[in-house]
């Protein structure tokens, strides 16, 4: 298996360094295949930094996964304490001792039990060693730590010189070393054994920050090969080591284009009528009360009755909590609950460092295999770490919910003085659909507004909703948007009054002018009749004149005719006719 | 473990009556060796002289070659090489290196106070 294992290597790496996989979790992709096979590896770090752990993590997986034994060569504990430590990660040490395939000597020196005259070297190691090695015909060996020589024995030149020996030896036996190392003040190891084994050295780390320890490896130097130089956290639980390599998971997860409900229609069409993309990432962003987790309620809802496993990390609340609260709502979780669809994890965040939250959640996500994860809320982060660690965590939970085609929905709590906008700058860059609640105070009242703020790859809407919690699950009504602006609440309603009463002030105000405008009609048809019939009148009495006067002149004009045949004869014919003409004008009139 | 210790060093043979003697039991000396190195060579004779002059009649040397033997490495701890063991008198005491400073192996065995 040996053999196996290098050919892989080899296929990976014609002419480079050949590399031996430690089973190590995580530990591999950053190494880019494990340790330096063949080769001696520094492993330092201060107490409880988990050195021996990581030490006996890879010849327990070298023994039960690649068939590779190895031996233990412990300078601090003895075999059966070393049992015991490792029992709680499912490590069966003496079960791999009677397999052959791991041998653990404890070498135990007191300095006090020992005079030292003249010359001596460390055969005695090297023949215990080498015989354990032959023994089961190991390929990897640690050594535990190497520095106890140090305090032991008085001459530290004999030490330095047959360390040397030791590690050409180690090369020449082609065995996998791993050595560890306790950290020095100012150094990488106590006694400078770096020196010796200048081909891998790894530190790990674990920092204490805001009273929670988050432990870290970096690997300081790889020989002959590219190696991540970050600094990578990780985490030992009860499957033993893991290191979390936020590099080895790249930008390149599949995007499905199938769309799942929000749980709600509203909301649904604001989304172009469809929802989320599966797979996707969603921020619901608002100040406290604003509805955030009731949306992620609907949202898991949703999914568990279509069938679909769900998995809320709570770090608010308990899980009667939120049943109960959502039941209030009309969310009943409990049946989906029962039917083995819905899980809570719920813990408070400072509980562990953002790592390890990272880690459980990755377990449980692999463990449950959900379609649907609700991370409630992500701003709780930031109250053990800062924001580039969240920042940095978040990242590393997205990529992998999206690697796994995993709909998140994860709820932001800001501050309700700053820009809500700005405030979310830090992880808004991850999330593909970014919605927004909002309270709106005004007129002595809060009213929730909800808006999409973005969706990438959907044509959403860009109204402002009125969110609406009811007895039967979350509402969203239109905004009523008049001349003096958006409103909503009691304020809507008001408005909603005054504009029905101005449509019936308006209604009387065109009946009245309706009526007016008949009213002058009727006016002006009476006065056109008045004004005809005076104009009849006076019409006829002018004709009646004219008919007169024309009367008049014919028998003028007859008179003067007759005159005219008098005045031929003497004068007093003209006196006989003035007299004439005196008397017609008195019945003209 | 008495099984298997080589003693058949010519250099011990001469005193092989005095170690079966009444005072045999009183100093029991195990010196572990990894082959017949110069070193390990001197580390015995330093031993033997001291034994003879201090302890004349009253020891028994073993010589442990753990070249031969590396499962016994593991029982007295050795991991220097020479490393004298006093198994006797109680308590162990362990002695490393060529036994050359004869004051240090006195004192280490307890023979001489210090």
């Amino acid at each position: 298996m040996a053999s196996k294992t290098n050919r892989r290597n080899k296929s990976n790496h014609v002419a480079g360094l050949q590399k031996e996989a430690t089973g190590i979790s995580g530990f591999d992709e950053i190494t880019g295949g494990g340790l330096p096979a063949g080769r001696p590896t520094l492993i330092c770090g201060s107490a409880g930094a988990g050195k021996t752990l990581f030490a006996l993590e890879f010849l327990v997986r070298g023994a039960s996964q690649f068939n590779e034994p190895g031996v233990f060569i412990s300078f601090e504990e003895t075999g059966d304490e070393l049992a015991t430590n490792v029992a709680s990660l499912g490590f069966d040490l003496k079960q791999l001792i009677a397999d052959k395939k791991l041998i653990v000597d404890y070498v135990f020196i007191e300095r006090s039990e020992i005079e030292e005259t003249g010359e001596y070297d460390l055969e005695g190691l090297f023949l215990r060693l080498g015989y354990a090695v032959d023994q089961i015909g190991a390929k990897r060996v640690v050594l535990d730590t190497l520095e106890a020589l140090f305090s032991a024995l008085p001459n530290e030149a004999i030490i330095r010189a047959e360390l040397r020996r030791l590690f050409r030896w180690l090369k020449e036996k082609g065995v996998t070393a791993l050595i560890t190392c306790e950290r020095g003040e100012g150094t990488l190891t106590r006694y400078g054994l770096e020196e010796y084994v200048a081909d891998c050295v790894i530190l790990l780390d674990n920092r204490v920050q805001n009273q929670i320890s988050t432990r870290r490896l970096r690997i300081i130097k790889y020989r002959g090969t590219s190696h991540g130089t970050n600094e990578y956290p990780f985490f030992i639980d009860e499957n033993g080591f893991s290191v979390l390599p936020i590099t080895s998971i790249g930008l390149t997860h599949k995007a499905p284009t199938q769309r799942i409900s929000t749980g709600n229609a509203r909301l649904d069409n604001m989304l172009d009528g469809d929802g989320f993309y599966r797979g996707s990432s969603i921020l619901v962003s608002g100040t406290a009360g604003t509805g955030k987790s009731t949306i992620a309620a609907h949202f898991v809802n949703a999914a568990c009755q279509r069938g679909e496993r769900a998995l809320v990390f709570a770090f608010e609340e308990s899980q009667d909590q939120i049943i109960r609260n959502m039941r209030s709502i009309g969310i009943d979780l409990e049946p989906c609950v029962k039917r083995g669809l819905l899980r809570f994890q719920n813990a408070r965040p400072s509980n562990f460092g953002l790592e390890v939250h990272l880690a459980l959640i990755h377990k449980a996500v692999c463990e449950f295999n959900p379609s649907v994860v609700v991370v409630d809320p992500i701003t709780n982060f930031v109250t053990i770490g800062n924001e580039q660690e969240t920042k940095a965590m978040l990242t590393r939970l997205i990529d992998l919910l999206k690697t796994r085609q995993i709909t998140s929905v994860f709820t932001s709590l800001t501050g309700s003085a700053s820009d809500v906008e700005d405030s979310e700058v830090g992880v808004s860059s991850l999330m593909d659909t970014w919605i927004l609640v909002k309270n709106v105070e005004s007129n002595g009242e809060r009213n929730r507004g909800l808006y999409i703020l973005k969706a990438r790859g959907i044509a959403h809407s860009n109204q402002v909703r009125e969110f609406r919690l009811t007895d039967h699950g979350m509402e969203l009504i239109d905004t009523y948007v008049g001349s003096d602006g958006v409103v909503m609440g009691s304020a809507r309603a008001v408005q909603a009054a005054r504009e029905a009463a101005a449509v019936v002030q308006r209604e009387e105000a065109r009946q009245r002018k309706q009526r007016e405008l008949q009213r002058r009609q009727e006016l002006f048809e009476a006065q056109v009749i008045a004004l005809r019939s005076q104009y009849e009148s006076e019409r006829d009495l002018l004709l009646k004149e004219l008919e007169e006067d024309e009367k008049r002149e014919s028998v003028v004009a007859s008179q003067r005719n007759e005159m005219a045949r008098l005045r031929r004869a003497d004068i007093a014919l003209d006196v006989e006719e003035n007299g004439a003409r005196k008397a017609r004008k008195g019945t003209a009139r | 473990m008495k099984t298997t210790p080589k003693r058949t060093r010519p250099a011990k043979n001469g005193h092989a009556p005095q170690a079966d003697g009444n005072n045999s039991h009183r100093w029991n000396l195990r010196l572990y060796v990894a082959g017949q190195t110069p070193r390990s060579i001197t580390a015995f004779q330093n031993l033997k002289k001291i034994c003879e002059e201090y302890l004349q009649g009253q020891y028994h040397i073993e010589v442990v070659d753990l070249m031969e033997n590396p499962t016994l490495a593991r029982g007295d701890q050795i991991l220097a090489i020479p490393t004298l063991v006093r198994k006797l008198p109680q308590p162990i005491r362990k002695i490393i290196g060529d036994l050359s400073n004869t004051e240090r192996v006195l004192v280490g065995l307890d023979i001489q106070s210090r």
